[in-house]
């Protein structure tokens, strides 16, 4: 019954063609149905049908995702088919689904080993395929003879496949260098174009990878370099000298000229053009002739109607804009048309040219273009351009912007792109300038204000950032403000519903400071005899609202009051907390603006309490280093390492929110009580105390004066638009430290050098170790087998010249009669017939990197 | 790991945990970059139907398809009049269609992308050799034919035969192998004679 239900299953399977059909009629169950069937007939003993079934689950797995990890052994069994047909089922099924974790993996061993002796070119083609693909470290070793033999075939079709293996098995088992690395140099001065294309491909990729071993090989690259004509060989070829050229600089002397001949030539292919250029560009950017004839050229591709041409030619001058920036300014016409291109990879290539641009000088005419463009963008590439204006201009402290007032208001333009998403980075930009450019405040309160009064940004999700900065600007830095009436009011506009509550807060909090502000204002206007503190803490603002009447003042004391009242029972406890505590002050202060129009009494109760918050939004914040923390030495007696098994999962916990709270020490609640012990606690950041314990603070300073960021920074700015730099070193505070003092102290103050070091110095370095094990093996095999063959060349110095001419004829001969002995003769052969071309490789016993002389 | 974590104080522990993501993160993009020129090479067809897949580095299944409905996503919706090259996942995909297909292939960032076209063009040359004007149809029914002439022209991922006619004359000497022993294999008294032996 077995039988017979096995023969009609032979008799009727369905073939690839059938199983192809019944797809095209796209049944749903079509595909589990032939999975079925092809489970049944997989398992039958009849090799063609099993093959069949094979080639079908192939199809499967290849166009429509069915797992085939399964049929593993079966795939190993068809192959083992003495067929043709077959074998290459099998061998493509193998090649499509085995990894290195198929555990039928080692059953192949032998008969990829039988298939590599065999006698039909075809199935050894077959098994170098495979081997190609799938070889796994014991495969490489078990099988390196083979491949070996094979190196040396009289069938080009073998030795061309066995060329490509030997990539793979070098990859997985180093050690076959040392059999055959010599034959596959010997392959480099074959004459036919096929193989040499082969064994070019196989240095390129090994170059690649540790281009220091192959140095001494240079000569035979050069000669295929100045004699081929097949542009695929010159292609890689260019590859391989682009690498050798980075690190032996005499050779991009050498080189240069031969690809210069190339870039001449009148019917040069394209790739093969542009792989000169791009070679020209990344290693031979110091020879000038061949640098201007590749700009040259590259100016051809620019105006080139082939987008790939455009966007090549974009791409090769990004490689050197860095270095020679001229090359990209020269075509800086190209570079801008290119913006307006309809095809989004050339824009952006157009886009990071313009940026690597950017200078003191241009950076205004520049954006300016920008900001055109972005506003006619779709939203991502809009975005992109945002983007990519923001991080140039920022670098380095906002080194390459002079006029910050024209900054400030270009910030303000972005966030009124329609598209624009990139709030995070404009907020950050907007309060760094605030705290450390004294002189852009002014334009900062302005920009802040524009943002602030318009109704329309409160409900764009993405500004809600940039909206939180403003509003903290404007409060921070009311003093500058022409209108603090205003900015309260927009402050707490209705449509201020919209945001969510955590940047609500900041809203009300900075009304605060408007609030604050102004009364302080209008009481010291009105009492030309005020007390000293808040007359200092007026006029330090630079007061430029003095004009504030009775009138004006209780009718904004009115207005917050009464945009506060809805939010006292908001659910936000943040919102809600700080609604009622405004609404407390002004409940305390409220009677004594009353009073103060008719009486004159200046000690009141109110005014007091005035002075002294006006005291504590006076200290100015400045920035603070993101690595301040780092720098707190750790104190005495503290033990650190030990009982902390219980707490990982709260230190989990704990550390994440402590790393986003880079702001919150800005956004400091307004409780003077809380506000002492925060600042004695949390010494990471510069709060303002009251000035009652000013002294306090400075002894703070004094002692934990390394956790403040020096102001240098936030003075160089200044500096640079008029003052010598040197000024800033005139009047060094006393309690600051500037950036370069740390460094000394760096090593001194750093008791846990375990945290440091794992932070930056050990995971880096296990990093290459763990992954260049391999690498190294190989390159070192590499270099051992080159210096292998100048230690022959000494040996048989004294062998005569003339002899080795002959064992280079004889040895074709001798190849088929002593197989056998092959692996020995060949060693000392190949030492003998490359002895010529060693002798310059002489040095590299003694130094393996070296550049012969002869082509030097 | 929780060991390890436990030796160091907790401002550590972040750091630690941030390290050792990265470190197998770099690791993980190490296995991908071994020595291949060509990572992978798809057909798809402008409905989005994938015709031939080969992969050249290794990747799972599941990835496999991730790739596939990434790129086509892609590659489908670009423009007639735009480049052929797509910068993806820190690789390029460089693509071209040929009548419905695209024939796409994932290289490194520094490999030639004009030099990976004119490999395409050539594979596709190769087909119409072998088909007589090649189509979409006989891609689908011959997907194996398609991939027997794409091994001759790759191996490891590196191009290994230039010459178009070396190519041709290969496939039609192992086709001729598969049709003699299919000849003597398909009588049916040979089929009923292996069953029931």
């Amino acid at each position: 019954m077995a039988s017979s239900n096995s023969l009609m299953d032979s008799l009727f399977q369905r073939s690839l063609e059938d199983l192809i059909k019944g797809l095209r009629l796209g049944e749903s169950t079509f595909i589990s149905r032939s999975l079925e069937e092809i489970r049944r007939e997989i398992k039958l003993t009849d090799l063609s049908t099993k093959s069949v079934a094979l080639q079908k689950l192939s199809y499967l797995a290849a166009l429509h995702g069915v797992d085939m990890a399964w049929a593993a052994f079966h795939a190993v069994e068809v192959v083992s088919s003495s067929r043709f047909a077959h074998k290459r089922i099998g061998y493509h099924a193998i090649a499509q689904s085995f990894s290195d974790q198929t555990p039928v993996m080692l059953l192949i061993t032998n008969q990829l080993r039988k298939d590599l002796n065999s006698s039909n070119e075809h199935e050894v083609s077959l098994a170098l395929e495979c081997l190609a693909r799938i070889g796994t470290d014991d495969l490489a070793r078990d099988l390196t003879s083979e491949v070996f033999t094979l190196l040396g075939s009289s069938k080009a079709l073998v030795r061309k496949k066995a060329i490509g293996v030997v990539l793979r098995v070098f990859d997985k088992y180093p050690d076959a260098v040392k059999v055959c690395f010599k034959r596959l140099v010997e392959n480099l001065e074959s004459s036919d174009p096929q193989l040499l294309s082969a064994v070019v491909g196989v240095f390129c990729e090994l170059t690649a990878k540790d281009p220091r071993s192959y140095l001494p090989l240079a000569p035979e690259f050069y000669k295929i370099l100045v004699d081929s004509r097949n542009n695929w060989v010159l292609i890689k070829v260019l590859k391989i000298f682009a690498k050798l050229a980075s690190i032996e600089p005499r050779l991009a002397k050498k080189v240069a000229d031969p690809v210069c001949e190339h870039m001449r030539k009148q019917n040069v292919g394209k790739s093969l053009l542009f792989e000169c250029i791009r070679t020209v560009f990344s290693s031979l950017s110091d020879q000038e002739t061949a640098l201007k004839l590749a700009v040259a050229k590259i100016r051809e591709f620019l105006v080139d109607d082939d987008p790939n041409l455009k966007y090549l030619g974009l791409h090769a001058l990004s490689i050197v804009a860095p270095k020679h920036l001229w090359a990209v300014l020269e075509n800086k016409e190209a570079v801008v048309k290119a913006m307006s291109d309809e095809d989004p990879n050339v824009k952006l290539e157009a886009l990071h040219l313009l940026m690597a641009m950017v200078n003191e000088d241009n950076v205004t005419e520049i954006s300016r273009i920008l900001m055109n463009y972005a506003l006619k963008s779709d939203p991502l590439f809009c975005n992109e351009i945002i983007c990519s204006v923001l991080l140039p201009c920022s670098r380095n402290s906002y080194e390459i912007i002079v006029d910050f007032d024209w900054y400030l208001s270009l910030l303000g333009e972005m966030a009124r792109v329609p598209h624009c998403q990139r709030g995070k980075e404009i907020e950050h930009q907007l309060i760094d300038i605030g705290t450390r450019v004294k002189d852009a405040r002014l334009e900062l309160v302005r920009v802040s204000r524009a943002l602030l009064i318009d109704p329309a940004l409160l409900g764009n999700q993405f500004l809600y950032p940039i909206l939180s900065a403003a509003a903290w600007a404007s409060g921070e830095y009311v003093e500058f403000s022409k209108s603090p009436y205003e900015i309260a009011e927009a402050l707490l506009q209705p449509r201020t519903c919209l945001l969510p509550d955590s940047i609500r807060a900041i809203y009300i909090h900075s009304a605060f400071k408007v609030l604050v502000f102004s009364l302080g204002a209008y009481f010291s206007a009105q009492q030309p005899t005020s007390p000293p503190l808040a007359q200092e803490s007026t006029s330090s603002g630079h007061s430029m609202v003095n004009g504030f009447t009775y009138n004006s003042i209780s009718s904004l004391v009115n207005m917050i009051e009464l945009g506060l009242c809805s939010l006292s029972g908001t659910i936000d406890v943040e919102v809600q907390e700080r609604a009622k505590n405004i609404l407390g002050f002004i409940g305390m202060i409220k009677h004594e603006i009353a009073e103060k129009a008719t009486s004159q009494n200046s000690e009141t109760e109110g005014h007091r309490a005035i002075a002294f918050m006006e005291d504590v939004f006076s200290e100015e914040l400045g920035p603070v280093s993101s690595t301040a923390q780092e720098k707190v030495p750790l104190p005495e007696g503290l033990e650190l390492n030990e009982n902390l098994e219980g707490l990982q999962e709260i230190c989990r916990e704990v550390l994440e929110p402590m790393a986003e709270s880079d702001y919150s020490s800005d956004k400091v609640s307004f409780s003077v009580a809380k506000l002492r012990i925060r600042d004695q606690e949390e010494a990471s950041s510069s709060l303002p105390p009251p000035l009652e314990s000013s002294s306090l603070l400075a002894e703070h300073r004094k002692r934990h004066g390394l956790y403040y960021l020096s102001s240098q920074k936030s003075e160089d700015h200044n500096d640079r638009e008029g003052n010598d730099n040197n000024t800033s070193n005139e009047y060094p505070p006393a309690n600051e430290i500037s950036v370069d003092s740390f460094k000394p102290k760096k090593k001194i103050s750093k008791p846990r050098p375990v945290v440091v070091k794992l932070d930056e110095g050990d995971e880096p370095k296990r990093k290459p170790d763990a992954s260049s094990s391999n690498d190294e093996s190989l390159s070192r095999a590499i270099q051992t087998a080159l210096m292998g063959k100048g230690k022959g060349k000494e040996k048989e110095k004294e062998i005569v010249k003339e002899n080795h001419e002959m064992n280079v004829d004889t040895e074709n001969i001798e190849q088929s009669s002593r197989r056998e002995k092959k692996n020995k003769k060949n060693g000392e052969r190949s030492s003998k017939r490359s002895s010529r071309r060693q002798r310059g490789k002489e040095a590299s016993v003694t130094k393996p990197v070296e550049v012969p002389d002869l082509l030097l | 790991f929780s060991l390890l974590s436990s030796c160091f104080p907790r401002s550590c522990t972040f750091y630690l945990v941030l390290c050792i993501i990265l470190f197998l993160l770099a690791q993980e993009s190490w296995v991908c970059v071994l020595y291949f020129q060509i990572h992978f090479v798809l057909l798809v067809s402008r409905q989005g139907k994938v015709r031939l897949t080969k992969w050249y580095s290794p990747y799972t299944q599941k990835e496999r398809s991730k790739v596939i409905r990434e790129l086509s996503g892609v590659i489908l919706n670009r423009g007639p009049k735009l480049c052929n090259f797509i910068e993806w996942r820190g690789y390029k995909v460089v693509y071209k269609r040929y009548a419905s297909l695209y024939f796409c292939m994932c290289i490194d960032e520094a490999d030639n992308e004009l030099e990976v076209l004119e490999i395409i063009h050539h594979y596709v040359e190769i087909l119409d050799r072998y088909f007589g004007s090649v189509c979409e149809l006989d891609l689908i029914f011959n997907f194996h034919k398609a991939y027997y002439i794409l091994d001759e022209l790759l191996i490891a991922g590196e191009l290994q035969e230039s010459s178009k006619k070396t190519v041709a004359r290969i496939i039609s000497a192992q086709d001729q192998l598969v049709e003699a022993a299919k000849e003597e294999a398909s009588s049916i008294s040979n089929i009923i004679a292996q069953a029931t032996k």
